[in-house]
């Protein structure tokens, strides 16, 4: 009894559930893409500036605030300084399975879902507050 | 590590290559329509508290005595999915939880699209938490453990497992990449290549899934498993990690 009435209801939303999870899938890949583009643009900078020093990364030093913090990375990525530019495409790039959640969201809105949406919106939120104030 | 790259970059750097990995392939993942956005999203929860409470905790708990405990597991779980040989049934007992979540769905075959039912969510609920915490303390997708309890716990067919699992690792990566963000972990220079790399691999190898059969992609999880958890150890003991 119960089996078919899981079926029953899940029937008519099953199908727009894939057109949305499809918009979903291309949005997110042209979101990776952008990330990616800046990633090497701003990698092409770095290399062509810092390229030929030698680097050392066995010691950890925390990175200053122009890198992380939004603001800062926001701020040298738009003064053209390269380290920020890569810095700013990282962002981007975590900020992927955010936008993901995000348009689930608004898939679960659009199917009127509501259980749905208090339950992606709680891991938005907890995504959102990790991105921006970074405290665990 | 192989590099000789500090640990804190490390993590940094292979949050943003789980990442990469996860929305990378995502458009090829789901046009195939395995996937399962309720178990995935409803798993988040977990997650995503999971990463943040490891987070916290990264510099409290010793590494090394992490990385052979988590090497144990994985071998652990690399031995029980070698012993199953094939896909199992599709399960048709749910969790009477699973049906108030609307959990059970359907996936497709080559005998058409086959429903299924989910098993055991509370103990794949409190294991996701746990794959949390670990991926934010080193720094992983945890997929294994995210797969092991889908595919295991939960009775998940193998495909929507692994393609829910590929949704799942970008999320929690992102709730402790947040965190790792703003404490520093995260070098342009370090995490540069490793994206670029792992981008081209995932575009690859979603295109491959379609094709693949399940056993022969079982087979190739063991492997990836068994390699990792040796690695793990091997770290562990000699305190790389």
């Amino acid at each position: 009894m119960s089996e078919g009435n899981a079926g029953g209801t899940s029937e008519a939303p099953r199908l727009s559930d894939h057109a949305l999870d499809q918009v979903i899938g291309r949005l997110l890949q042209i979101g990776v893409l952008v990330a990616a583009l800046v990633v090497v643009v701003g990698g092409i900078a770095l290399l062509s500036r810092y390229g030929g020093m030698p680097a050392d990364f066995r010691s950890f030093r925390s990175e200053p605030s122009e890198l992380s913090t939004l603001g800062g990375i926001v701020r040298g990525a738009y003064h053209l300084d390269s380290p920020a530019i890569v810095q700013l495409g990282l962002v981007l790039l975590i900020a992927t399975p955010i936008m993901r959640v995000g348009l689930t969201l608004i898939a679960f809105w659009w199917q009127r879902d509501r259980l749905y949406m208090s339950i992606t919106a709680f891991v938005l939120m907890l995504l959102v507050y990790s991105l921006f104030w970074g405290r665990a | 590590m192989l590099l000789h790259v500090d640990f804190r970059y490390a993590i940094g750097a292979s949050l943003v290559s789980v990442i990469a990995t996860s929305s990378g392939a995502a458009a090829a993942y789901v046009r195939e329509g395995y996937s399962n956005i309720r178990v995935g999203i409803f798993l988040e929860v977990a997650t995503t508290v999971g990463a943040l409470v490891g987070a916290a905790i990264a510099g409290v708990i010793p590494t090394s005595a992490l990385g052979i405990l988590f090497g144990i597991m994985l071998l652990y779980s690399a031995y029980r999915m070698f012993r199953s040989n094939d896909d199992h049934p599709p399960s048709t007992a749910p969790d009477p939880l699973a049906t108030r979540l609307r959990l059970n769905s359907s996936y497709p075959t080559s005998a058409g699209m086959q429903a299924y039912a989910v098993e055991g969510v509370l103990a794949g609920f409190g294991l996701m938490f746990v794959a949390g915490v670990v991926s934010a303390l080193l720094g992983i997708g945890s997929g294994v453990v995210k797969v092991l309890a889908m595919d295991r716990t939960m009775k998940l067919p193998f495909k929507v497992s692994t393609t829910t699992s590929n949704f799942m690792i970008g999320v929690t990566a992102a709730a402790s990449a947040g965190v790792y963000l703003h404490r520093g972990y995260i070098e342009p220079a370090v995490a540069l290549p490793v994206m670029i790399g792992v981008l081209s691999g995932a575009l690859v190898g979603a295109r491959m899934l379609t094709t693949a059969s399940t056993r022969w992609l079982r087979v190739l999880f063991t492997a990836v498993v068994v390699v990792l958890a040796v690695e793990m150890l091997y770290k562990g003991a000699t305190g790389a990690l």
